[in-house]
């Protein structure tokens, strides 16, 4: 069996509101990514998903809060260190995470060469200059980026290389885990697809290990990773590899976010699109029992009475709904 | 020949909005960008068109111009067959009473400090309704929610930033229910929306179509949304149009360059998508 | 709307310029009714006089009843106000130096160093390690002390005009006391009075509120012009642009004192009362208002219900008042209550150049600055006459600004914490 590079168990995190409200943007989530694989995690804006990217970096702050459960990033428990610590250990070289607006983060005073001297001097201050640069300009040729952009400022490249660069600076300490939230939906599609290129490069070459990828392009999500997770109001709904949650899924809600997707081939027009209606629960006060049961077609009134818990079915895969799946497959059968 | 705008009853075919030569240029001299350069085009009553192209390609540009919301700076646009006049206040209201829009961002797209019954009686009033009893005012509010599945009383008097992103852009379907005008100029108006609310705006958006017979002009940057709901499709790129067509002429045998550019590097799931080579790995999988 | 409401109310910061800007303003028109008449009377023949209670002598020997009071401690208390600390001190160094033991002499018990001094003074000693000046100063306090330990009683006379005849008409006892508070004529001078002989507290509480009343005219022109200014700016855009702005950068470019002092010295000493003056100061200001409205303007006009407003075929007025100013109405705001602020203190620098409202007519604290400065109130050590004003103005403009971070607080995200 393949190497656990990322064990999360029951992990959940809020936040508090100016007003004092409790948000429970993160609920008892646990899931595992192996060596040399990357986990997907899809749903709806307000699910949850990007408050779980900033949870895994173990690093919090106001207004995100730690609650409970555990990550482990190959078997180091990371919630039990002081934020320091997190930071100075675990952030770039463990872990590194890629915002959406990543490539707005870049100081537009500042050459692209200075960025990476100070992300590799934070953690080993005796590095020289001479020696990052010889680093940085192996790393940018292995990833196909020219090494010109190093002695450029942010604001001389395009949005996608922007985003290429940013990604090739926090990965450049090779961390176990990259975390990329919409690290690619500001970008036009060939730039997305060079990001993910990119991405994957990276994966290839061994400089990350791992990889959580989020995003609500759920094409997309299919051909960059591995497993998807659906998430809904803060839990995971259901896993599986990327084949059986696109085109095999269980839980009603992956359902009807499969059957949302377009794309542009042969057969599309001729598909009937499924809305889910209404709204995601406020995470303020999360409804008891099944949380999709107000918006679920098939919903009856044993789905609220209590919590359900996440049946595991095996090969990773796992639902979070009271019926078993034949019973499931069979009502979507006749739908 | 004068035409009725507001009829409900365009036949399919005649022209109902086309354009030659249009060009849109910012700034002068040095410093000037050519946004949209000599676009022709022809759109039919009763059609959804669309406008695809990525971000910088103009077509946001070319919505304003044909919403008359900023000047075009050569070429000429025709409405219902004759030139296009919008020179004087009277008269870019009639022409907007046939020509309206839908943009991308709900929340950006109302007043956060009117109520939304503000919203609604703006179109009656709109339409020449000012003088009507209030009892009918609020039956025809009533029944534009009702197309969008929204209950009008659980509505009155509330705010915008009381409903949900997509509540909002489906108010803004209601609105265009009120105005009827004959073209609709959807701009991105699924592009800040759950995937899974989705269909539900397309729907009553092609219902739009179905019931009042209006013309949707979708402009996006999505392919596949364009494939999904157009009868033609406009492919822009850096404010020229490259290549139109039926939309299964354009997306599954595409011609321009470009076209096929793009197409190729969007994400597909049957088809495999460039380098993952998804069935290769699904191969192993099975 | 309610929300926002609460919020500022919620605001510390604003509710502490808020609720100090209230008390100032009820100070202001609260007092005039209880001490009537004009500010400006100069009621005080001289300069400077120094705060306190101030009792009509004439009403104090004349009509106010007596009363005899034994109060052990007042003889010494004379003598104490006639014989100050400094001068025991050069009593001592002298016996010291005449040779009496440091020890035997305590300065504190008066009775004991008077007769010390008594028994051993003599003029005409000089003991070694004194200055001819010392001893002659010391020989000063020996003439004062001469009856300083007997009361003698005070005699007033009062001349017969016809006659010309001196005719005794009370004596007073050490011992006799008035009631204050039956004396007919007293006058309550908190802060003294000025360089003219005005009553300084009175003139300080009408000064604020024509400095304030300057500031809100000020404030609300600059405020006004700079909207519109930079709304039209913003929203219509091409050549009115152009135009407004070429302004803007004009007044921009040439310092906006040096223009407010210009144009003050043009219209002329007659001209400049307080309303001149703060439309003078309103119309100099306007250029950072106009520049950040028109931003604001600028972003607005793009949104998506503006644009759907115009394609509703609302005019622009309209669209500009209810489509553009309620999301610019918070900022505007916080704009006016700098503009009041920058108003007053621009009035204080003019004036105290000088250039201020027409001198005599109307108190500004700017003016009073002028006064107490032109007649040197800081060398004299009437600190009455500057340092209150000094104060009033802080006050005001870090009342008013802690209104604006307050506001700030609520309107701004960013700064929630």
């Amino acid at each position: 069996m393949a190497k656990i590079m990322l064990d999360v168990k029951d992990l959940s995190t809020k936040y508090i509101t100016r007003f004092r409200e409790d948000v429970y943007a993160v609920d008892r989530v646990s899931f595992q990514v192996e060596e040399g694989k990357s986990l997907g995690i899809a749903g709806e804006s307000g699910c949850g998903k990007s408050t779980l990217a900033l949870s895994l970096m173990g690093y919090y702050f106001a207004p995100l809060h730690y609650m409970s459960g555990s990550i482990k990033i190959e078997g180091r428990e990371i919630t039990s260190m002081t934020p320091d610590d997190v930071r100075k250990n675990i952030l770039g070289t463990e872990i590194a995470y890629i915002p959406q607006a990543a490539m707005n983060a870049l100081n537009p005073t500042q050459k692209i060469i200075r960025f990476i001297e100070d992300v590799i001097q934070a953690h080993d201050p005796s590095k020289t200059r001479k020696d990052i640069r010889d680093m940085a300009r192996r790393r940018f040729e292995v990833l196909n980026l020219p090494a010109d952009v190093l002695d450029k400022h942010a604001v001389e490249l395009s949005g996608g290389m922007k985003q290429r660069t940013v990604i090739a600076i926090s990965t450049i300490l090779s961390p176990k885990v990259l975390i990329a939230d919409e690290p690619s939906s500001a970008l036009d599609v060939t730039s997305q697809k060079m990001v993910i290129k990119m991405i994957f490069d990276l994966m290839h070459d061994g400089f990350i290990r791992s990889m959580i990828f989020i995003t609500h392009e759920l094409p997309l999500l299919y051909n960059v990773t591995d497993d998807i997770a659906v998430m809904y109001a803060g839990q995971f709904v259901e896993t599986g590899s990327a084949e059986q949650t696109v085109f095999d899924p269980i839980h009603p809600y992956s359902r009807g976010l499969m059957h949302s997707i377009i794309v542009p081939e042969a057969g599309t027009r001729d598909q009937k699109l499924e809305a889910i209606p209404g709204t995601p629960p406020n995470l303020k006060n999360p409804p008891g029992g099944c949380r999709f049961a107000e918006r679920c077609k098939f919903a009856s009134p044993q789905c609220r009475a209590s919590d359900v818990a996440f049946t595991t079915i095996g090969g990773g895969r796992g639902y979070r709904c009271i019926y078993p799946e034949e019973r499931l497959k069979e009502v979507y059968a006749h739908a | 020949m004068p035409e009725q705008v507001l009829t409900n009853s365009i036949t399919q075919g005649g022209l109902c909005l086309s354009g030659k030569g249009v060009t849109k240029i910012f700034g002068m001299g040095a410093r000037k960008t050519v946004a949209v350069d000599h676009v022709d085009f022809e759109f039919r009553k009763s059609e959804v068109i669309s406008i695809v192209g990525e971000s910088g390609s103009g077509k946001t540009t070319l919505v304003k111009m044909l919403l008359g919301l900023t000047s075009v700076t050569e070429g000429d646009i025709y409405f219902m067959g004759q030139k296009r006049d919008i020179s004087s206040r009277k008269k870019k209201h009639d022409y907007w009473r046939g020509i309206q829009a839908i943009f991308q961002d709900p929340f950006s797209s109302y007043n956060i400090f009117h109520k939304i019954d503000a919203v609604l009686l703006d179109c009656i009033n709109m339409r020449g309704g000012n003088g009507l009893p209030k009892k009918k005012k609020v039956d025809m509010m009533a029944e534009a929610c009702s197309f969008v599945n929204l209950k009008y009383e659980e509505l009155t008097n509330k705010y915008p930033f009381e409903l949900s992103g997509g509540q909002m852009q489906r108010l803004m379907i209601a609105r265009i229910f009120l105005l009827q005008p004959s073209i609709l100029l959807a701009d991105e108006p699924t592009s800040m929306i759950d995937a899974c609310s989705r269909a539900t705006i397309l729907d009553m958006l092609l219902n739009l179509r179905r019931d009042i017979g209006m013309t949707i002009i979708f402009v996006t940057h999505d392919i596949g949304l364009a494939y999904y709901v157009s009868d033609t499709v406009y492919i822009m790129e850096r404010g020229k149009i490259v290549e139109f067509g039926g939309a299964d002429d354009v997306i599954l045998r595409p011609k321009a360059d470009y076209t096929q550019r793009l197409i190729q590097d969007v994400p597909k799931i049957h088809e495999p998508w460039d380098f993952t080579n998804r069935k290769a790995r699904t191969a192993v999988f099975v | 709307m309610k929300n926002i409401l609460r919020q500022i109310l919620h605001a510390r910061n604003f509710m502490i310029g808020f609720v100090t800007i209230v008390i100032i303003l009820f100070a202001v028109s609260i007092y005039p009714l209880f001490n009537q008449g004009s500010p400006l009377d100069m009621i005080g023949l001289g300069t400077f006089f120094k705060p306190g209670t101030y009792i009509s002598m004439y009403d104090a020997v004349e009509t106010a009843p007596t009363y005899t009071l034994r109060l052990d401690d007042a003889a010494a208390k004379r003598v104490e106000a006639k014989l100050p600390q400094a001068d025991r001190e050069s009593m001592k160094k002298w016996l010291v130096a005449y040779g009496i033991p440091d020890e035997a002499i305590n300065t504190d018990d008066l009775n004991d160093l008077l007769n010390l001094w008594n028994n051993t003074y003599d003029p005409d000693a000089r003991p070694s390690g004194l200055t001819s000046a010392f001893r002659k100063s010391v020989a000063r306090i020996d003439a004062a002390l001469t009856g300083l330990l007997e009361s003698l009683d005070v005699r007033v006379y009062t001349q017969e005009p016809s006659t010309g005849e001196m005719r005794e008409t009370a004596q007073i006892k050490d011992n006799q006391y008035i009631n204050v508070s039956e004396v007919i004529n007293t006058r309550k001078l908190w802060l003294g009075t000025d360089n003219f002989g005005r009553d300084a507290f009175k003139e300080l509480l009408a000064a604020t509120g024509v400095s304030l009343k300057i500031g809100l005219i000020a404030g609300v022109i600059a405020t006004a012009l700079g909207l519109l200014l930079g709304l039209v700016s913003g929203f219509v855009g091409g050549i009115v642009d152009d135009i407004i702005m070429f302004f803007a950068n004009l007044f921009t470019v040439i310092p906006g004192f040096v223009l407010l002092i210009l144009i003050s010295y043009s219209i002329g000493q007659e001209q400049r009362g307080a309303t001149v003056v703060a439309a003078v100061i309103g119309c100099t200001s306007w250029v950072w208002t106009t520049r950040s409205v028109r931003a604001q303007t600028l972003s607005l006009r793009n949104r998506d219900h503006v644009n759907l407003s115009r394609l509703s075929g609302h005019s622009l007025p309209r669209i500009l008042i209810t489509d553009i100013l309620p999301y610019i109405a918070s900022y505007v705001v916080m704009a006016l209550i700098l503009q009041i602020c920058s108003g007053i203190l621009a009035e204080a620098q003019l004036s105290m150049l000088g250039l201020g409202p027409k001198t005599t007519e109307t108190p500004t604290l700017g003016l009073m600055m002028f006064w107490g400065m032109t007649y040197a109130a800081h060398q004299n050590g009437a600190w009455w006459a500057y340092f209150p004003v000094i104060l009033m103005i802080a006050l005001v403009s870090f009342s008013l600004n802690l209104m604006n971070t307050g506001l700030d607080q609520v309107f701004n995200p960013q700064l929630r914490s």
